[in-house]
């Protein structure tokens, strides 16, 4: 068998694809704040709330309405979405003029009043999410086996991701969302609504967390705090990238689920913490991250 | 004269009665018993104790009518947070300002180490029921703590044992990557090798982790017949939820769960955990008394009560019972009393207290039912053997505690 420093080669390229996979996550979540971050200059604590909200949502919708996972998946982004564009017209307007810290602490006192409410509810232990029929079972690979359902994250975390980047990047309504955010007494002069702009951004922002946490609701236990775990990687993941920028957060998302992946071969117990080093090493030689601007 | 000698005579006597009297009342200090309830209310442990333990205590309190020997019982709780400090602290507070004459509950190994010393300094009265490290009465013992239903050494000796038993002689090891998750390794893997098993290969992941899909995969390929998972909580509910998404038990490997709850196998449901292994302490559906005090229990909650719960109600129980027996809070005069009894409710069997403090009793071995066999939300599992109390545990001729003489 061929072995790549000491692993057997089959071994070695299963963790590769399953990094892979944990990548799309942290690049749909990254995105989300990048492109909070990057157009409202809003350090969004509440990020992993609404990914949270976005997974409870489904398990939610299935348990008492009938809501199936194809409708989730469309139907929690949209619930959260809204949800999260009354955050943003009731509360963190208010503060929009005042300094970074005051936004970061309005989020986060919101992420914990959002997660204390549902462990009053539903308690910590989570609850299973059964993976839809169309996509049970899996692929012997040759080097392992992939489950149908995570291919399809994949699929869909990597769609969604390269669709956000096309539409601010690439279309007139991205150019006019950077532009509001660049100077918005200009392009209000020019007729364009910016505070409905930066309402529905921030919705669309909080949207995109959601559907991560569709994604994940057949994955992991669904749970009040399942978000909070994953926030502290996602921000490191921002801060590789730089912050705000949209490219970067998808390719450091990618970059990083790989990166974490290997270490899970080679030195398990550094997993939870490798990313971390990266982010002190990028911190130490470009401040301003991998695909940041120096300011 | 002679009245001055009555009037002396008299005022002896007064005063002596009034002595006495004060002396029978000290018994009970402040003439109430106050119980304090320390748990994880919020985190990752609340489920398996927290509101629900607290629950129980009060049943246990309400049943035993409210009062011991004419004394009130008061109950009060706080949130440890999982946090030594905290838990500390809080009992320090709750001596020096309440006077507490019990601390009940107690969850996270670390906490209930840190609280066990605090109690021993202040000469205070504790009972473990949801910590799992034996360590607590071995090393960790003190005179002033005893440990309620379960530890470390005989989940290892019941599961480990009975799986190598029935042919799973390779193993590969999934350990947290703490003291805890090492305490159950080293137990785990001293069992294995002793019934001429083989640990082929092991992952010791990060505390705590959510994706186990890279462990799984490294697992799947030792080619083990066995995956033992030495963590707890969240840790083996994620790592069983993936072994189901990768086809694990189809393709013919089997998992041994270690410290299994019910609420745990309750959250992952029975198709991902169907066939698992188990050693509990107690399940509520093991026999008609088991049963009766469940069913009041989940009429009062909600959820079927896990072993730790019971074991809360159980070991307040005869601690009250204690206190009214001697007819005093005194902590050592409860503990020798609850020494002297036997220990038999629906709870525990064959019980008894022994003197490092640990309360050894019936051991079950359990396998977790599949979807056919199950016939309603909380029919999760079918009892196989029941561990003698005197096999099951730590033996004190290998004990490291202080209080035995070896």
């Amino acid at each position: 068998m061929t072995m790549i420093f000491g692993v057997p080669l089959a071994v070695f390229m299963g963790q590769l694809l399953l990094g892979l996979i944990n990548g799309a996550f942290y690049a749909l979540l990254s995105l989300g704040l990048a492109v909070i971050f990057g157009l409202l200059k809003i350090v969004n604590f509440a990020h992993g709330a609404m990914y949270m909200l976005g997974a409870f949502a489904t398990l939610l919708g299935m348990r008492y309405l009938g809501i199936n996972y194809w409708a989730a998946l469309l139907l929690a982004p949209l619930f959260v979405g809204l949800l999260g564009m009354l955050i943003e017209r009731v509360l963190l307007r208010r503060i929009g003029h005042l300094d970074h810290l005051y936004g970061l602490l309005l989020t986060f006192g919101l992420a914990l009043i959002f997660e204390g409410t549902l462990v009053n509810f539903f308690g910590v232990s989570g609850a299973r999410y059964p993976t839809p029929e169309a996509l049970q079972g899996g692929y012997q690979t040759g080097f392992m086996f992939l489950p149908k359902y995570r291919a399809w994250v994949l699929l869909a975390a990597l769609v969604v991701c390269f669709a956000t980047w096309y539409i601010i990047e690439r279309t007139r309504l991205g150019a006019y969302l950077r532009a509001g955010t660049e100077n918005p007494a200009l392009m209000q002069a020019f007729g364009v609504n910016v505070p409905l702009l930066v309402t529905l951004t921030y919705g669309f922002g909080v949207a995109l967390a959601a559907f991560a946490g569709v994604l994940a609701a057949p994955l992991y236990p669904v749970s009040p705090t399942m978000g909070s775990n994953l926030l502290i990687v996602v921000f490191a993941v921002v801060v590789i990238g730089g912050m705000g920028s949209i490219l970067g957060a998808i390719v450091t998302g990618l970059a990083m689920g790989l990166i974490e992946g290997l270490t899970k071969v080679y030195y398990p117990e550094a997993a939870n913490t490798v990313i971390f080093l990266v982010m002190i090493l990028v911190l130490l030689l470009r401040p301003a991250g991998l695909f940041g601007k120096e300011a | 004269m002679t009245f001055i000698k009555k009037t002396l005579a008299s005022s002896v006597a007064l005063a002596v009665t009034a002595a006495m009297a004060t002396a029978a009342q000290a018994e009970i200090s402040d003439g109430e018993i106050r119980i304090g309830y320390l748990a994880d209310m919020s985190g990752t442990y609340r489920d398996l104790a927290g509101p629900g333990g607290l629950e129980a205590l009060r049943m246990a309190v309400e049943d035993f009518g409210g009062s011991v020997n004419g004394a009130p019982i008061q109950v009060f709780s706080a949130d440890d947070r999982n946090s030594a400090d905290v838990g500390a602290n809080t009992v320090r507070e709750w001596i020096d300002t309440r006077n507490v004459d019990m601390v009940a509950g107690l969850v996270a190994s670390s906490v209930t180490i840190a609280v066990t010393r605090v109690l021993e300094e202040n000469d205070g009265f504790g009972i473990v029921s949801a910590s799992a490290a034996s360590s607590i009465t071995n090393e960790h013992c003190t005179p002033n703590h005893i440990h309620w239903v379960y530890d470390t050494y005989p989940l290892a000796n019941g599961t480990a044992q009975a799986v190598v038993q029935q042919g799973g002689d390779t193993w590969f090891m999934l350990t947290a990557d703490y003291a805890f998750g090492h305490a159950l390794e080293g137990d785990v893997t001293r069992v294995v090798e002793e019934n001429g098993g083989q640990i082929v290969g092991g992952v010791r992941h990060p505390f705590p982790t959510d994706d186990f899909s890279s462990y799984i995969l490294q697992a799947q390929g030792s080619g083990a017949k066995i995956i033992g998972l030495a963590n707890a909580g969240a840790d083996t509910v994620n790592a069983i939820n993936t072994a189901s998404q990768f086809g694990v038990v189809e393709a013919g490997q089997q998992l041994a769960g270690l410290l299994v709850f019910l609420n745990d196998v309750h959250a992952m449901g029975l198709d991902a955990t169907q066939g698992l292994l188990l050693t509990t302490g107690w399940y509520w559906n093991m026999d008609d008394e088991a049963r009766e005090w469940a069913e009041r229990y989940y009429e009062r909650v909600g959820r079927m009560p896990t072993m730790v719960q019971a074991g809360i109600y159980s070991s307040t129980t005869h601690y009250l019972q204690a206190v009214e027996a001697t007819g005093s809070d005194d902590p050592q005069t409860v503990r020798e009393h609850m020494m002297r009894q036997p220990i038999h409710d629906f709870f525990a069997r064959n019980g008894r207290l022994r003197e490092d403090g640990r309360m050894v009793h019936d051991m079950y071995l359990a396998r977790v039912k599949s979807p056919e066999e199950s016939t309603h939300e909380w029919d999760l599992y079918e009892i196989l053997t029941t561990i003698p109390a005197e096999e099951a545990y730590r033996p004190l001729s290998e004990s490291q505690c202080k209080l035995v003489q070896n």
